[in-house]
């Protein structure tokens, strides 16, 4: 098995890549069973392969392993190089096993273009893993912009009603600050006398001037990505307009991107900046924390509650991030996860909901338990998960950024557990206003419970979402080592 | 003592070649009528077309000579150039055939008008001398009036066919003017004698200025960079889908060639002269181009927006001046033209008799239609979006970079700005295919006979911007190892 020994992060992307295409390929929509069960068979085969990454991966080292390097374009040192250290390995575990999940949700809602939807999926998983696993700048970017493709369309042909303006705008928003980020990694190719290597940029001394600039422009195109205010304007409606499958891994992966981009490339490349932006990013994020969760609480749609819930959640991360403290910026990621699985879970019941009604209103449920009392549980799990409930993986990531950030300012601590409080009050509002209650509206009386299918996605979620909370040592044991190094990295001044 | 030997006619093959071949295609055109149009001599194009490519390719990285008495080089970028100009027009014709035969275009002159424009081309690419250079611009001029006026029946190629000959004609007088001027200064029209002359000549010189601003009018009108821009959506609009093709596709190539000889070989000298005036104009180019074309409707408008704004890209790899923006505006050009060759080709494809499928709404919902082509066309508008992987990217990236290099930052940082509104068009069309749902009466594309093939090619043209990615940079070596030793000889 040298393919596997040598090439494991190259089969990661490149397999289900040319499995969507093979989807592609072989359904229409006459044949919609035959692309279900290939785009589940090769989803599952991703997850199964990444597997060996998470066993194999030695959690001792903090230097990039499964390394690849092949020379790509060699005039511009351009090369196709890729690793994985502490950060990337869990992100692009989530991504695997989030994948397979989105195929089994979609299994029965997607009537229409089926092979197209999977495909889509199934494209996007090898180019987020791509993002994940790249360590050349070029190569990074190419991965980063061309996941925009898949997405874009599954917004703009599953969406809901006003889905063209979300698609273009969703869009847009990404490619305005990612072509910011190009700028910047073309300047530090000339800056680093000629290569693309992500690591070499990390030794690169840069002058105070400069690297304030290329920070801006990496934090352009990051905390797009995230979303942090005040550029979280697209997310709201992207997640409102995307089907289900399209949430779930806009909020689980797609944001984490963006604050995996800071651990890559803006931190370790311009450390000086990134402490004298600190204060204004901690600020940003600590309004992302409170004033985005104020916001979420008066949401009457679910889907844009959730999507306020992730903006204020990922406020959490950066603010993890930008406090500079081991617990805290390994309590980011664990968040990271975390929300992944927990914003996740908490799309696919909506979309549960909504396949049944056709509505995502709250005031048009209430009562649900009666008739879905499965669901029921779920659903309330995965609230208390959200409003990070210790036993949940959501605590975990909340305490440690909490913890760290107390020993730094405590005033940021103390405004940061506010949103145990309002996290708490919007979530459980909504479920009380879902879940709990006298039945009003007639169709909620004629509610089916989960089927098994959707009972199974939604156990795997709760399964992450539980093994973590309950255990996340294993989780922090692989990022320990990679997260000191990043932390030591970046305690160094490059002036 | 001029002998025939002396004149090295083999440095200049391939154009004698068209040449010839090209008046054999017009008596075979008059004494062979059959049944139908054109049954022999398109095959004849088609070959003419391709012993044209092979023979540019046949000395390929030989060192470079002048031929007749110093009025024509043959160099590396000459030759990928000229078969590249070659292999484009016999595409253009391959996709044009079918539009044309429907509306009568396909006519044994449309083919000779298209060879002699070819061989323009080529003259412009191997000039070394400024009256081969006028001469070649002019042939493929000619050339281009004749063919959009051609079709006699519609009065918006009559229009189209007019503007663009009373500009063209203003044009050539600004840029002719500019070559006199400078024929005055330096005492010779042979562009190597005219960059000696650089040393002599300082560059604050006031008539020298004039001449370089008449010769830069005359370039910039004949790429339809902004301010000079106005005829081209007219022209576009105006003229038979197959002729703006021709237009549209196989020109750029010669366009960067001549922009190489003349700036670069002759008045390369006077680099500060012209160098901002290029960067002004590649800016307004790119902005006024993807601003406006947001605002059209139709599809051949928008794609001459479009052009407009590439071709700001272009100067925008070019001005900089050094080795790597000459290759980069060079691939610049090369995918440019590949890439509106499959637009283009799409269009075509989608017409039929009495149809010209040239507005943006009959793009509407042709993922129902033909999931097939609306995949083709999705790949060709992220291409020309720029957006990775494509190898509209990689060109888009090179001329970023090498304007990066030569230290024109906030001209990349616009360049870059307006490149996101642009984005916007182009996803505009993505969104009509796959989002709306087709309008009633729209039928479903089917695919027979000739255009079976055209859809097997088109599908090798616009997948072949995707999966050139991993050899991106063997093109990228390719191209600037042509660019090695232009000029010298």
């Amino acid at each position: 098995m040298t393919l596997l020994d040598h090439h494991l992060l190259s089969v990661l992307i490149w397999f289900p890549v040319v499995g969507g295409i093979l989807v592609l390929a072989a359904g229409n929509d006459r044949r919609a069973d035959t692309a279900r069960w290939a785009a589940l068979g090769f989803s599952v085969a991703t997850f199964l392969l990444s597997i060996p990454l998470w066993s194999r991966f030695d959690r001792a080292s903090a230097d990039m392993q499964f390394v690849e390097r092949l020379p790509w374009i060699e005039r511009f040192q351009i090369e196709y190089s890729l690793g994985v250290d502490g950060i990337s390995v869990p992100l692009v575990l989530l991504t695997t096993l989030l994948t397979m999940v989105v195929v089994m949700a979609g299994w029965q809602v997607i009537r229409d273009r089926v092979a197209q939807y999977f495909a889509a999926f199934l494209i996007m998983e090898g180019l987020m893993i791509g993002v994940f696993c790249a360590l050349d700048g070029i190569l990074f970017y190419l991965f980063w912009e061309a996941m925009l493709i898949p997405m874009f369309l599954i917004i703009g042909i599953w969406g809901g009603p006003n889905r063209v303006y979300a698609a273009i705008k969703f869009f847009l928003y990404t490619l305005l600050g990612s072509l910011l980020m190009l700028v910047a990694l073309l300047y530090l190719y000339r800056a680093s006398g000629g290569s693309f290597d992500l690591l070499a940029f990390h030794q690169l001394p840069l002058a105070a001037g400069v690297q304030t600039l290329v920070f801006l422009a990496f934090f352009a195109a990051f905390a797009v990505k995230i979303p942090m205010v005040p550029v979280h304007t697209w997310l709201p409606d992207a997640h409102v307009e995307a089907p289900t499958g399209g949430s779930v891994i806009l909020a689980a992966i797609t944001l984490k991107m963006g604050a995996y981009g800071f651990l890559r490339l803006a931190l370790p490349i311009a450390p000086d900046a990134a402490h004298q932006i600190a204060p204004i990013i901690i600020g940003l994020s600590l309004l992302a924390v409170v004033y985005i969760a104020l916001v979420a609480l008066v949401q009457q749609d679910m889907k844009k509650l959730i999507a306020y819930s992730s903006i204020s959640h990922m406020g959490f991360v950066t603010l993890g991030f930008f406090v500079f403290e081991t617990r805290a910026m390994e309590g980011a990621v664990v968040q990271m996860i975390s929300h992944g699985f927990v914003s996740g879970a908490l799309f696919l019941c909506v979309g549960v909901l909504y396949d049944r009604l056709h509505s995502r209103e709250i005031a048009t449920y209430g009562g649900v338990i009666k008739v879905m009392p499965v669901f029921a549980l779920f659903i309330v799990f995965f609230a208390m998960a959200n409003a990070g409930l210790p036993g949940t993986s959501g605590f975990v990531g909340e305490f440690l950024v909490i913890l760290g950030t107390f020993s730094v300012n405590g005033w940021y601590a103390a405004i940061a557990a506010l949103t145990l409080i309002v996290g708490a009050a919007y979530t459980l509002w909504m479920v009380k206003r879902v879940v709990f209650g006298p039945i009003e509206n007639p169709q909620v009386a004629e509610l089916k419970d989960l089927d098994r299918r959707e009972f199974a996605v939604l156990m795997i979620v709760a399964s992450g979402v539980l093994i973590i909370g309950v255990w996340p040592a294993p989780l922090l044991e692989v990022m320990d080592a990679s997260v000191d190094r990043l932390l030591a990295h970046v305690a160094v001044s490059k002036l | 003592m001029m002998t025939l030997a002396s004149l090295n006619l083999w440095a200049i093959a391939p154009e004698i070649a068209v040449a010839s071949l090209a008046c054999l295609v017009l008596l075979v055109d008059l004494y062979f009528r059959s049944a139908r149009p054109c049954a022999l001599s398109y095959p004849l194009t088609l070959a003419t077309l391709i012993s044209g490519a092979l023979l540019s390719v046949a000395g390929l990285f030989d060192p470079p000579q002048l031929a007749l008495n110093g009025l024509v080089i043959r160099d590396g970028v000459a030759d990928v150039l000229k078969a590249g100009t070659c292999l484009g027009t016999a595409g253009v014709l391959f996709y044009a055939r079918d539009y044309a035969q429907e509306r009568d275009l396909w006519r044994g002159e449309y083919l000779v008008l298209s060879l002699f424009g070819t061989v323009g081309m080529m003259t412009m690419i191997g000039a070394a001398h400024l009256l081969t250079l006028y001469v070649g611009i002019e042939l493929l001029a000619l050339c281009l009036y004749g063919m959009i006026a051609m079709q006699r029946d519609s009065v918006r190629a009559a229009e189209a066919a007019m503007k663009y000959f009373i500009l063209g004609a203003l044009a050539s007088g600004v840029l002719l003017y500019g070559m006199s001027l400078l024929y005055g200064l330096t005492g010779s029209l042979s562009l190597e004698l005219v960059s000696d002359a650089s040393a002599a000549l300082a560059s604050d010189s006031l008539p020298l200025i004039l001449a370089i601003v008449m010769i830069v009018v005359g370039l910039l009108f004949k790429l339809g960079a902004v301010p000079f821009h106005m005829w081209v959506p007219d022209v576009y609009d105006g003229s038979a889908t197959s002729t703006t093709l021709y237009i549209s596709a196989v020109p750029k190539l010669a366009a960067f060639a001549i922009l190489l000889r003349l700036l670069s070989s002759g008045l390369g000298g006077w680099i500060e002269v012209w160098q901002d005036m290029l960067a002004i104009a590649a800016v307004l180019s790119i902005a006024l181009g993807n601003v406006v074309a947001i605002a059209q409707t139709s599809i051949k408008r928008m794609l001459a927006y479009s052009t407009i704004a590439n071709m700001g890209f272009l100067l925008l790899g070019f001005f900089s001046g050094t080795a790597a923006g000459y290759s980069a505006a060079m691939l610049y050009s090369v995918v440019y033209m590949v890439t509106t060759l499959a637009v283009f080709g799409i269009i075509l494809a989608l017409t039929r008799s009495g149809f010209e499928s040239d507005a943006l709404d009959d793009f509407r919902g042709l993922n129902q239609r033909n999931p097939w082509l609306a995949l083709l066309m999705l790949i060709v508008m992220f291409s020309l979006a720029g957006i990775p992987p494509t190898a509209g990217f990689f060109a888009k990236l090179l001329v970023l970079q090498a304007a990066l290099d030569a230290g024109f930052v906030e001209v990349v940082v616009a360049a870059v700005v307006l490149a996101v509104i642009g984005a916007f068009y182009y996803l505009r069309v993505v969104k009509l295919m796959y989002f709306d749902d087709p309008e009633p009466g729209a039928l479903k594309v089917s695919a027979h006979g000739y255009r079976r093939g055209m859809i097997w090619a088109l599908s090798g043209n616009a997948v072949l911007l995707l999966v050139i990615t991993p050899w991106i940079g063997q093109v990228m070596d390719f191209v600037s190892a042509s660019l090695a030793n232009f000029g010298a000889s």
